[in-house]
């Protein structure tokens, strides 16, 4: 066991570092000039270039580079906007969306599991049905929507709710981005935790529990949900990982700044730099590649079955 | 035990059967077992799949958007780009600038009074935005924007992704080794970055939606079309085929490809939503679909833009967009049903 965690992490770690160095490349040998070269003379530029490292070999400059990562140092941010140390910047934006990011995930599948099993105990009931349509719904229309229409109806007509976010009340102002976010997350868990109770329901081991006189909520517990978990899992990951890399337009519309924001203003350029650009892509990858680890290796201690699979492999 | 210890004097005679003991049967008692039927694979498949009342409603719903957005802008007489206005007695130009939903028979038929006002007679179903376009024109124009670089992403995406998964599981070994090795890695990329680093490279536009689909939408065909050659190239007749000569290329793309088909049809349907909805989020961020064009994301986008002033404009949209989505992804279930059907649905 301890072999194969130890594997995994050894493939997660490398893929990392191809998926930072490919990024790296990219970006220096991206066409332009970091310089506004009208207003620098050759050699000013010449000078600033040696400061920044920049005529070093490509490999010195990314061992540099990881260096600085390492100690928590991704660079400076050239521009207007974003000149601080991009570490801080980074710090404060990962604090918001991982705040909102979390509470829209405890939302979600706190009420889609209990959806999802209020529907499976009610198999062709009200709730049954109300869980399909409702799961349907999430899943067709994207967070921001629901995010404009809370926004519109909340904080708009009835102005109860902040129109955007305000750091300084923070659980109040965001009511309204976590439970648009968790729209999506609460809908896939109903349906994936309904349709797999229902199958666990209709196996051979629990009409075997059941013929050994186990019913009602020890069943359920005990046998149903333990087993019905472990798909669930798969689902929630990279449900989490897009709610915690921020959930792009809603932080754009509702203000909040966030790595989704910082992530939107790379895409549109706004008044962000390649030095960002690098750093949130690696910073997106790394939350990416870590959490699709931790199930990995969650999925292990869920299901025995991994693990024995797992120990025959090596 | 009975029909064992029979009188000795019958099985002294055997009966033999004389001509009169065989009648023909009437003509038309004479066919196949039609509770048994053999039928092909694929018709199986349409039966199966149009039992399926979500999967039937799923396709009816895409149709029906599909032909509006391919008929709609012509059955309406302005343009998606134009503004519709007209010059008044006195040479002023008079805009139809927001304008509510309206139907001027409509009107007249609940009220039983003429509808008053510059634009009275002119019927605009959706209404018209700030800038006095006509929304129907615009909506179905941009649902036709938004299905042309769906559909024509997806369709490479699943020929290189088919492709690569083909072939990765046809040689096996270090082949696949290699090339699935890199498919891990290219699976580890966010989207997002993807999208990110190209919009440095690109200008923003329609050529940044069409790459950054085909980017990143071939991984799971690819997969699929693995997964299923794995399972088919172990099978009589591929062995038959290479034992009379068959090169590599002909047994994976003339052999296995067709019976693969089904379960990549079945990807092809989900990505199709993942892919109209890529090309709404990056046109409502502002790097997709630019003006004068207009796609599902950048009508979402004008429409809250204005949503404090013209509330209506937003909804057509996103109702198409919702409607499109649910409609691709109940043809994909009903598809993925009436391709592997589990015997309790038989």
């Amino acid at each position: 066991m301890l072999k194969y965690v130890l594997k995994r992490i050894g493939m997660a770690v490398l893929t990392l570092l191809i998926i930072t160095f490919l990024l790296f490349l990219l970006v220096r040998i991206m066409p332009g000039n970091p310089f506004p070269s009208e207003r620098m003379s050759a050699e000013q530029i010449a000078n600033k270039r040696a400061e920044m490292g920049l005529d070093d070999a490509i490999p010195v400059q990314f061992f540099r580079y990881l260096g600085g990562i390492l100690r928590g140092d991704f660079g400076k941010g050239t521009s207007l906007y974003y000149g601080a140390p991009i570490s801080t910047v980074l710090s404060t934006a990962i604090s918001n969306s991982f705040r909102i990011g979390g509470l829209a995930i405890l939302l979600g599948s706190a009420v889609g599991l209990l959806l999802g099993i209020v529907a499976a105990l009610n198999r062709g009931k009200f709730w049954d049905g109300f869980c399909t349509v409702f799961s349907i719904l999430g899943v067709c229309v994207p967070s921001y929507v629901f995010l404009i229409f809370l926004q519109y109806t909340f904080a708009f007509r009835i102005p109860y709710f902040p129109y955007f976010f305000d750091p300084n009340r923070f659980l109040f102002s965001a009511v309204i981005p976590s439970v648009s976010l968790s729209l999506f997350t609460m809908s896939t868990i109903a349906r994936f935790t309904r349709n797999e109770m229902v199958e666990v329901f209709d196996s051979d081991y629990v009409r075997l529990a059941e013929a050994k006189g186990m019913y009602g909520s020890s069943l359920v517990r005990k046998h149903v949900l333990r087993n019905a978990l472990i798909p669930i899992v798969t689902v929630l990951a990279p449900l989490v990982v897009d709610l915690l890399t921020g959930a792009l337009v809603v932080e754009k519309i509702y203000g909040i700044n966030g790595i989704g924001k910082l992530m939107v203003d790379a895409i549109t350029g706004e008044g962000i730099d390649y030095n960002y650009v690098l750093a949130l892509g690696i910073l997106y990858s790394a939350l990416y590649i870590g959490i699709m680890l931790i199930v990995d290796l969650l999925y292990g201690v869920l299901d025995p079955r991994i693990r024995v699979a797992a120990r025959e492999e090596g | 035990m009975a029909k064992k210890t029979a009188p000795a004097s019958q099985a002294a005679v055997p009966y033999t059967p004389v001509k009169e003991d065989f009648v023909l049967l009437p003509q038309r008692d004479i066919r196949t077992d039609t509770n048994f039927a053999s039928q092909s694979y694929w018709k199986g498949v349409l039966i199966h799949f149009f039992k399926n009342r979500r999967a039937v409603f799923g396709l009816i719903i895409v149709t029906a958007i599909i032909l509006l957005a391919v008929f709609g802008p012509m059955l309406s007489q302005f343009n998606y780009r134009d503004i519709v206005q007209y010059r008044n007695d006195a040479n002023r130009r008079v805009v139809a600038k927001g304008i509510a939903p309206q139907i001027p028979w409509l009107h007249q038929l609940l009220t039983g009074e003429a509808p008053e006002g510059n634009f009275a007679d002119y019927t605009f179903l959706f209404g018209t935005d700030d800038l006095g376009r006509d929304l129907w024109t615009r909506t179905w124009y941009g649902a036709r924007v938004s299905l042309l670089i769906a559909f024509v992403t997806i369709f490479i995406d699943m020929i290189i992704g088919m492709s690569y998964g083909l072939i990765s599981g046809f040689f096996g070994g270090m082949t696949d080794n290699i090339m699935q090795r890199f498919v891990e890695v290219a699976n580890s990329v966010p989207r997002l970055v993807i999208v990110s680093v190209l919009a440095i490279f690109m200008p923003k536009g329609m050529g940044l939606v069409i790459v950054a689909l085909l980017l990143t939408e071939w991984i799971g065909m690819s997969k699929i079309a693995r997964a299923e050659m794995l399972k088919i190239k172990e099978q009589e007749y591929v062995l038959a085929s290479r034992t009379l000569g068959a090169k590599s290329g002909h047994i994976i793309f003339r052999e296995i490809l067709p019976n693969t088909i089904g379960p990549i049809i079945t990807q092809v349907m989900f990505s199709i939503p993942t892919a109209i909805f890529t090309e709404a989020f990056l046109s409502f961020v502002g790097v997709g679909i630019v003006l004068p064009q207009c796609s599902v994301g950048t009508l979402i986008e004008d429409g809250f833009n204005n949503i404090t002033t013209l509330p209506y404009q937003i909804l057509p949209p996103i109702l198409v967009l919702a409607l499109l989505m649910l409609g691709f992804n109940f043809i994909g279930d009903g598809l993925r049903e009436a391709l592997a059907p589990k015997l309790e649905d038989m």
